[in-house]
């Protein structure tokens, strides 16, 4: 199953034939763990990798450091939890060390992102600070190097 | 102006030129192919064994090592070979380090063949060993394997090529084109034809680590009785993903070693520095990039025998190296026939079966040194091609 995953998380248009056969397994067999993994949550979703620079849209990243207090029985999650209501955040992390959860936020300008911060973000109960990064250029992200490229430079040698 | 016929070496000009250049230069030629041709890795070298290198260029370590190279390479190459394969060689004077396993072949053919002296060399198999004999005015004996063997070298075909000539076998297992590996069995059946004569061996062991399904690579030197006789030939270029750096070894029993060690005094002196303190660093740590990189092969191996035999070319399942050989000769095509239209009708790049020996002929080698999306892609339009071909046979009928 680990293998099948792996492999899906690497290129997630592989079909079941083709992992089939890379994993001696037979096609239903494929086909029965993926619908278990979708059904299970394992598998949370398909997305694609899209590098935004190449294009003309408008957007700006930034990765947010909140310091929260935690309320009582609830710990973190009640307050992780709402934030991730927001169709702006991308993903919410409660990590240790000098903060407590980080927020990674898009909007299409500057202005956008700092107003979220400072009226929906800051303004909820249990914020203590706030401290945001505005991300400048993506070199690499889930596991893929952006910009990398793809020419074969390998000499012919048999 | 100089006649250059009359000024070059006979035996130079004798070298036929590989037979696959015309094919490489009109691959050239076109744009947006798929190839499938190469005979190395796709990944790129492990970045900790990249930076151990650059870190000895940051210490300034840029002299010549000693001529059989860093006896602390020596003596990992020792460990690793006794671990890996059971076989003991004294890193003192039983190791040379070489500059890839080309070097090897050619100090062993060149310590060990006399003029007139037959070589006896499998096919299909990797390009170098005949001219290298020819050169060390050796006679190549090229005898075949077959798919119905699994193109294993069998003893019957061994004994049938031996003459009193016969000085040297090179055994090319795992082997490149046909991905067949000998088992310890199988080696065993050769080492009783080889016991009680002088026949030394060559055993090219460069692909050792790239054997799939369980089935550990046996080195020949490990047969009993073997070792005396054998000049075991690997290297870091295929195991490692490090064929730029040119680094490889050959191991033989030290009368052996000696001769070599002055050819390759005389003609290499040593093999670059910077590539050596990346190979240790490779043998001492690289064993779970070996690891990753293998499975990473098996996994296409299966896809790309799955997928050819889908499309209807038989294609025996290789157990070795990084190459699959699928018989070609039912489409009523040469095997250079059939590539060349590969090649220009879907822009698909394979090589002919007969860049690898005349018994090539009837099959093509397929590198899976690429990834899963450029081989599914290879296969969707070998598949087109093949349906087109079949289309056109069935039309003529």
């Amino acid at each position: 199953m680990e293998t099948i995953l792996k492999l899906l998380e690497s290129n997630a248009h592989l079909t079941p034939a083709q992992l089939a056969v890379m994993c001696d397994k037979s096609e239903e067999e494929v086909k029965k763990i993926i619908a278990e993994c979708e059904e299970n949550g394992t598998i949370v979703g398909y997305k694609t990798l899209i590098d935004w620079d190449k294009t003309d849209r408008a957007y700006v990243n930034a990765m947010i450091e909140l310091k929260v207090s935690p309320q009582k029985d609830l710990g973190f999650d009640r307050i992780a939890e709402t934030i991730c209501l927001h169709p702006e955040v991308q993903s919410v992390h409660l990590m240790s060390g000098g903060y407590d959860l980080l927020v990674v936020i898009e909007g299409k300008t500057l202005k956008e992102i700092s107003d979220f911060v400072f009226n929906r973000l800051a303004t909820m109960d249990g914020i203590v600070s706030t401290s945001t990064h505005f991300i400048l250029k993506k070199y690499k992200d889930k596991g893929v190097i952006y910009n990398s490229s793809d020419e074969d430079k390998r000499g012919n040698i048999l | 102006m100089i006649n250059y016929e009359k000024v070059l070496s006979e035996k130079a000009k004798g070298l036929k030129p590989s037979g696959i250049r015309k094919f490489f230069d009109m691959l050239d030629e076109i744009k947006g192919v798929i190839a499938l041709t190469v005979g190395q890795p796709d990944f790129v070298t492990p970045w900790h064994i990249r930076d151990k290198a650059i870190k000895s260029l940051e210490d300034g370590e840029t002299y010549y090592t000693s001529n059989s190279g860093l006896f602390t390479l020596r003596e990992e190459i020792s460990k690793y070979l006794s671990r890996r394969f059971g076989i003991e060689y004294d890193p003192k004077n039983e190791i040379i380090v070489t500059i890839g396993g080309s070097e090897g072949i050619d100090l062993a053919i060149r310590a060990i063949v006399n003029s007139g002296d037959e070589v006896i060399i499998p096919t299909p198999s990797f390009v170098c060993y005949g001219p290298m004999t020819e050169m060390a005015g050796g006679v190549p004996v090229f005898i075949s394997t077959y798919e119905k063997d699994k193109f294993k070298l069998t003893a019957d075909a061994l004994r049938a090529a031996i003459t009193p000539k016969t000085k040297l076998l090179v055994l090319p297992f795992p082997n490149n084109p046909t991905g067949a590996i000998m088992t310890k069995e199988d080696l065993e059946d050769i080492a009783v034809v080889l016991r009680d004569t002088d026949i030394m061996v060559i055993s090219d062991e460069i692909y050792a680590e790239m054997t799939y399904g369980g089935k550990k690579h046996v080195s020949f030197a490990s047969i009993e009785g073997m070792r005396e006789r054998t000049v075991v030939v690997n290297g870091f270029s295929k195991a490692y993903a490090m064929t730029g750096w040119r680094m490889g070894y050959v191991v033989a029993p030290r009368e052996v070693v000696a001769q070599m060690y002055k050819i390759h005094q005389y003609a290499i002196m040593c093999a670059p520095t910077t590539s050596q303190f990346a190979a240790i660093e490779a043998l001492r740590n690289g064993d779970t990039d070996i690891k990753n990189m293998t499975e990473e092969y098996d996994r296409r191996r299966k896809l790309i025998v799955g997928g050819l035999r889908n499309i209807g070319i038989p294609c025996f399942k290789p157990e070795g190296a990084f190459y699959v050989y699928p018989n070609i000769g039912g489409f009523g095509m040469s095997s250079e026939e059939f590539c060349e239209r590969l090649l220009y009708e879907e822009k698909v790049a394979i090589v002919p079966g007969t860049a690898f020996g005349k018994c090539g002929e009837g099959f093509a080698r397929i590198s899976y040194a690429y990834s899963v999306k450029h081989i599914t892609a290879a296969l969707q339009k070998i598949e087109n091609f093949v349906k087109k071909i079949n289309h056109e046979r069935n039309k003529v009928k």
